[in-house]
């Protein structure tokens, strides 16, 4: 996958909490056997009305997010079903950082997987970013490497994420050759593994 | 005389591979449940780096979450039946076991794994849905995983886990008769919330969770997930040892004995401590019915629709007010008062034998109400095997339910099994998330035995005062 060290990018605001999987993408989309392609069905739901007119209510469609790269979301976002394809669409719609006062477990894992920064924010510090992505243009930075947060005015916040997470994100690692490394100890574990 | 330990722990600490400083554990596991959906990018993971599946004996795949219910082979949608025969060429190549769609063992995936004896106390299971929480019903530490880490599995039989915290869900007393193993963990998740679980693996105890049936306890540990925890399990009893008793992929003979006192010894020590405890008290737990967009908007069947004014913070205010808009509903109205137009019984949470058995008792000799449409969809061609033997099937047709072919079918409507937009399901899944049973389709989660009773009656009722009118 391809690293993320620094990353800058426009802020797009979607102040609710609890978004599911199933609104990042629903599940008429998921038959694909490929991982790419899946950005056109992004909040699919929610961005285009039955006729598959965009709507105009859903603020992903003002032309002034159109290049954010960065998603500033409630808490618990990603919750529910284990579906990668949640951050497949995110990462092939062009988000490359989510940041949320909280993440469903398996959706943060999963984002980690494909190269997408899951940045977990006090509410407060969330609540200022959604403010400031109001107006037109607001961008901040993302530094992974020293897991801040800031912005070209007073905006600054700190966070965190498990070292391991964070070293495969900064080098893009492919985990199976990671986990290859130690093989004999599979091995061995298999050998004097107890099977009922 | 070492430290008391809970579950988790004890099946955790048996299956360190690798352990190092400041990372997570690399955890061995036991059984890697394959499906359609998740499955075809991590084969193509594997195919692109030449790769193989190191314990293809280890791992075990049918199709449910697309399969067609009505005609077997009969697929319209060609992008399904790519995925499915996609699944069945990586089984073939890969040399990993399949229940295809026309095999006597197809089903869904967390209902066929117990079925078949594959989940047994004790052991590590993975599967790329987030419902793998179902097997943790037996004592085995189950989660969902994605499709990267889907092809991690297949390729090195292991996964890279941060020790989760523990939570103990305590469930005092007794549930009274008419509520199930539904409507309790509907009222936990709508007590506490749709994250209380995150970051930790559950452990359900208490006196109401040793009297639950395995089924009942799957349903449990099924919604899990649902309250935000990865893993929900419950301690392996003489319950779970009876039901895994002759079970097919289960030890034999003395063997089983054996393994049976294992199993028991896997149980939580006394005086173990968990990093958290909730309770819940079972005796005051009605029939629940949700009105909402996520399972935490769950209330007792003779209760009123909430109010936005009811909310506690001004978010709070607003997911309330977004609810009542999508599900259609008038805030402070009865939710019995609320009439349907479809009846869902089936999924992972509810389709097992004595879920139908349940939902047939209320059925028997009534009929759907002329303005609903109700489809049972039994959870593997072994439970509708098993249920057409006992006549079930009969008490469904006769009443005018559509009696189908095993499949996840409409709880996420991946195949034509479809709510239109804004209709009404009562349905006995696990999520009623926005557009989950088809777009702008409101759902609202309820127990077999409910759902059974909304069918005759066109809308919600209290089915511990449902009574057979008589003719």
């Amino acid at each position: 996958m391809e690293p993320i060290r620094v990353h800058e990018g426009l802020v797009y605001p979607l102040n609710r909490s609890n978004i599911d999987t199933d609104q990042i993408i629903p599940k008429q989309f998921l038959k694909r056997i490929s991982r790419q392609g899946f950005g056109q069905f992004l909040f699919f739901n929610w961005r285009f009305n039955n006729d598959g007119e965009p709507r105009e209510d859903f603020s992903l469609n003002k032309p002034q997010y159109k290049d954010a790269s960065i998603l500033v979301a409630g808490e618990n976002f990603g919750c529910g079903s284990s579906r990668e394809h949640a951050p497949w669409a995110l990462q092939d719609f062009g988000f490359k950082v989510v940041i949320a006062p909280s993440f469903a477990d398996i959706f943060y894992n999963n984002c980690t997987k494909n190269g997408i920064l899951p940045v977990v924010l006090p509410e407060e510090k969330v609540q200022v970013l959604m403010e400031n992505a109001e107006t037109s243009g607001y961008r901040i930075h993302v530094d992974l490497e020293n897991k801040r947060v800031y912005d070209s005015n007073d905006f600054e916040a700190s966070f965190d994420l498990p070292e391991y997470q964070r070293e495969m994100l900064l080098n893009g690692w492919d985990e199976i050759a990671v986990t290859l490394t130690h093989e004999s100890k599979i091995d061995q574990f298999e050998d004097q593994r107890q099977v009922f | 005389m070492g430290k008391p330990k809970t579950i988790i722990e004890k099946i955790w600490d048996r299956h360190v591979v690798h352990q190092e400083e400041a990372k997570p554990d690399l955890l061995y596991i036991d059984l890697h449940l394959v499906h359609e959906v998740t499955s075809p990018q991590a084969f193509e993971g594997l195919r692109m780096k030449d790769r193989k599946v190191r314990r293809p004996d280890l791992t075990y795949a049918t199709m449910d979450h697309n399969v067609p219910t009505i005609h077997r082979n009969v697929i319209k949608d060609q992008v399904s039946k790519t995925q499915m025969d996609t699944l069945k060429k990586n089984c073939e190549e890969f040399n990993v076991p399949l229940a295809d769609i026309d095999h006597p063992d197809q089903g869904i995936v967390h209902v066929i794994g117990p079925e078949l004896g594959l989940t047994q106390p004790g052991k590590t299971i993975v599967c790329g849905d987030s419902h793998t929480s179902t097997h943790g019903a037996f004592g085995a530490l189950a989660f969902g995983i994605g499709t990267s880490e889907v092809e991690h599995v297949l390729a090195t039989q292991t996964i890279w886990q941060a020790k989760p915290k523990t939570l103990n869900v305590k469930v005092n007393g007794k549930l009274g008769k008419g509520v199930t193993a539904k409507d309790l963990i509907l009222a936990i998740i709508g007590k506490y919330g749709v994250k209380f679980g995150t970051g930790h693996v559950v452990e359900y105890t208490g006196e109401a969770i040793r009297s639950l049936s395995m089924e009942g306890r799957m349903t449990v540990c099924n919604m899990s997930i649902e309250g935000g925890a990865r893993a929900g399990l419950i301690s392996p009893d003489d319950t779970t040892i009876e039901f895994l008793r002759g079970r097919r992929h289960a030890p034999k003979g003395e063997e089983f004995e054996k393994a049976a006192e294992q199993w028991k010894s896997l149980a939580t020590d006394e005086g173990a401590s968990y990093d958290a405890t909730l309770e819940i008290n079972a005796d005051e737990v009605e029939p629940q019915v949700t009105w909402g967009t996520n399972p935490s908007m769950c209330i007792p069947v003779s209760a009123s629709i909430p109010t936005p004014d009811d909310a506690t913070s001004a978010n709070e205010k607003d997911e309330i007010t977004r609810a009542l808009n999508y599900m259609g509903l008038e805030a402070g109205k009865p939710i019995s008062s609320v009439n349907i137009e479809h009846v869902f019984i089936g999924s992972c949470t509810n389709s097992r034998l004595s879920d139908l058995r349940r939902a047939a008792d209320i059925v028997k000799g009534q009929k759907v109400n002329p303005s609903v449409r109700a489809l049972v969809v039994p959870g593997s061609h072994s439970v509708k095997i098993a249920a057409e033997q006992e006549g079930i099937d009969v008490i469904f047709k006769e009443a005018g339910f559509e009696w189908r072919e095993a499949g996840c079918s409409m709880c996420l409507a991946m195949n034509d099994d479809i709510v239109p937009p804004g209709e009404r399901c009562a349905s006995t899944s696990n999520r009623n998330f926005e557009g989950r049973q088809g777009t702008d389709a409101r759902t609202h989660l309820v127990s077999p035995e409910m759902a059974a009773a909304a069918a005759i009656e066109g809308h919600f009722v209290d089915v511990r005062k449902f009574t057979v009118p008589t003719a």
